[in-house]
């Protein structure tokens, strides 16, 4: 394979903005690189695999001789990726090398049939693998993204409040699995522990469906808080709610539940020593207005 | 995958099981695991050192920072020499002890972590890894 | 031998556990807590855990074990400070301690050790 490494560092500037010709026209975005950026990662891309056939043969390409190659294919793709390229556009860019490739070969080895057709085939799995290991590395950049999003907006959807002194308030809005029971825990314990608070309400009216999964999950956070010394109140079960945790037989006895928020709040004030009373009279209704302006 | 740093400590006595904590510790740290993460971490190295020293009449611990593509993680292998297990599935089960009290037995270090394995021979030892990942 | 300290207050003991215990350490606690128990006639064992990074099954057996013991010898135990990191992972680990009482805080833990006092034990006076 000497020839191809040869064919490629010998016609290194024209293979390179042939290669950009073809490329542009497939996969046109001028607004998210410059054309010198991109003149100057096809120039390191082609040596890099130049070296890589000469050290490491073009049979495959996870040898040492490849790794410069592989890195740099990897970080093109991951900047590729943030900036906002489709998963094709980073495919086409390594694939449209292949055009200005094969007529460079074929006007070397025109004459010798079968070394024309062992180097073009060479040249093709080389170049497909190359556009694979692209792709492959574009997808890893995207997924760790989407992990952090996914992280991010966890955290921002479950808030803690504070109802009163000691008494937290947590509402939980949508299905509680295992990576957002963790963000709950932890959040709730940190502010239990930063406000002291006896007493959190966890409320549950935003919860779609409770199985013994989701309730092992409550059980989890509630056992949490005890053993730090704070009590647990469940609120916002749902008839439908209740009936389910009958059903599958799920054990809540050792948990204090109610159906509103307001009974749960009411419940944390008395058992923190604490009642509301009202100092001024209330307003009067207005039958009793009614009946106290005829008698003026 | 590919190991990028690694150290291996003895687990002969208790006060080697305390050692063996504030090792996962530093390099958890040094990692830049989370609070919790690293309190996992620690946790599952003290049940795993001491279930070696009291079980597997002890042996050694191995701390790799390992990377895996993007993922970076913490590895501990704990080895011993000890009567290894005969049940393995039975050992995962809460509750499960040889040694008398209130036994939790690995299934509880296996929560703590990401990837658990156990290899054991009965007669010739045991060797757990336990992988947590950032 | 190091010891971790038992001090007494009034009826109470208080024990600050600060140091990352082997277990021999663990295990002399217990004892000592009983002791002391018997010794002073104690009604009240209150732990301060609030610098305790980790709590593994060997320390939440001994916290539990001194809280069934200490009631067998007649006083209330109550544990403090737990770390969020510490209870999250003693829940993953599979420990709930049940029988252990906990609270939020040294001044929470004590005022449940004297309310407990004051309904269960009627006829004896209570020292500050």
């Amino acid at each position: 394979m000497d020839n191809l490494a040869e064919i490629i560092s010998q016609n290194e500037t024209r293979l390179r903005s042939e290669w950009i010709r073809t490329m542009s026209s497939a996969v046109e975005r001028a607004d998210l690189i410059s054309k010198a950026e991109l003149d100057e990662q096809c120039a390191s891309i082609l040596q890099a695999i130049a070296e890589g056939v000469k050290a490491g043969g073009a049979g495959s390409i996870s040898g040492a001789g490849w790794t410069t190659a592989r890195e740099l294919l990897s970080s093109i793709s991951a900047s590729r990726a943030r900036q906002g390229f489709s998963p094709s556009d980073v495919a086409t860019f390594v694939l449209s090398l292949k055009q200005p490739l094969f007529i460079v070969i074929r006007e070397n080895l025109g004459r010798e049939q079968d070394r024309l057709f062992e180097t073009i085939w060479s040249a093709t799995k080389l170049l497909d693998s190359l556009a694979l290991f692209t792709t492959d590395a574009y997808i890893a950049t995207r997924e760790e993204l989407i992990v952090r999003q996914q992280q991010e907006l966890l955290e921002l959807s479950t808030p803690v409040v504070k109802l009163w002194d000691g008494i937290l308030a947590l509402p939980i809005i949508g299905t509680l699995d295992s990576a957002r029971t963790q963000v709950v825990m932890e959040s709730l314990l940190q502010t239990v522990v930063a406000t002291n608070s006896k007493f959190a309400i966890i409320d549950i009216t935003g919860v779609p469906t409770v199985d013994t999964l989701v309730a092992q999950h409550l059980l989890k956070t509630i056992t949490a808080a005890r053993l730090m010394g704070a009590e647990c109140i469940i609120s916002g079960v749902r008839p439908q709610i209740a009936q389910t945790i009958v059903h599958l037989g799920i054990n809540l006895e050792d948990v204090v539940t109610k159906a509103k928020l307001a009974d749960a709040f009411a419940l944390a004030l008395q058992r923190s020593g604490r009642a509301v009373v009202r100092t001024t009279a209330g307003p009067t209704s207005a039958l009793a207005g009614l009946l106290k302006k005829q008698e003026d | 995958m590919s190991v990028l740093k690694r150290e291996v400590v003895p687990i002969q006595t208790s006060n080697d099981v305390v050692l063996a904590r504030q090792k996962v510790r530093q390099w958890a740290v040094e990692l830049r695991f989370t609070l919790v993460d690293q309190t996992k971490l620690v946790t599952a190295a003290s049940e795993l050192a001491r279930n070696a020293l009291d079980h597997g009449k002890g042996g050694t611990m191995a701390v790799e920072a390992i990377v895996n593509g993007a993922r970076s993680g913490l590895r501990m292998i704990f080895e011993d020499r000890g009567p290894g297990i005969a049940d393995i599935d039975q050992a995962l089960k809460d509750g499960f002890t040889t040694g008398g009290g209130m036994g939790l037995g690995l299934g509880g270090s296996k929560r703590l972590v990401n990837d658990f394995s156990i290899e054991s021979e009965v007669g010739k030892g045991t060797r757990i890894t336990a992988v947590r990942w950032r | 031998m190091e010891r971790i300290p038992v001090l007494r207050m009034g009826s109470l003991l208080l024990i600050t556990i600060q140091v990352d215990m082997h277990d021999k350490l663990a295990l002399q606690l217990q004892d000592d807590v009983t002791e002391r128990i018997s010794e002073w006639g104690s009604t009240g064992v209150l732990i301060d855990i609030s610098s305790l990074e980790i709590v593994d099954s060997f320390i939440g057996r001994m916290l539990a074990n001194i809280a069934a013991m200490s009631r067998v010898l007649g006083a209330e135990t109550v544990v403090v400070g737990m770390q969020p990191a510490v209870a999250i992972t003693l829940v993953e680990l599979g420990m709930s301690l049940p029988g252990v009482r906990t609270a939020l805080s040294v001044e929470a833990g004590m005022e449940l050790l004297y309310g407990a006092l004051k309904t269960g034990t009627e006829n004896e006076r209570l020292e500050a």
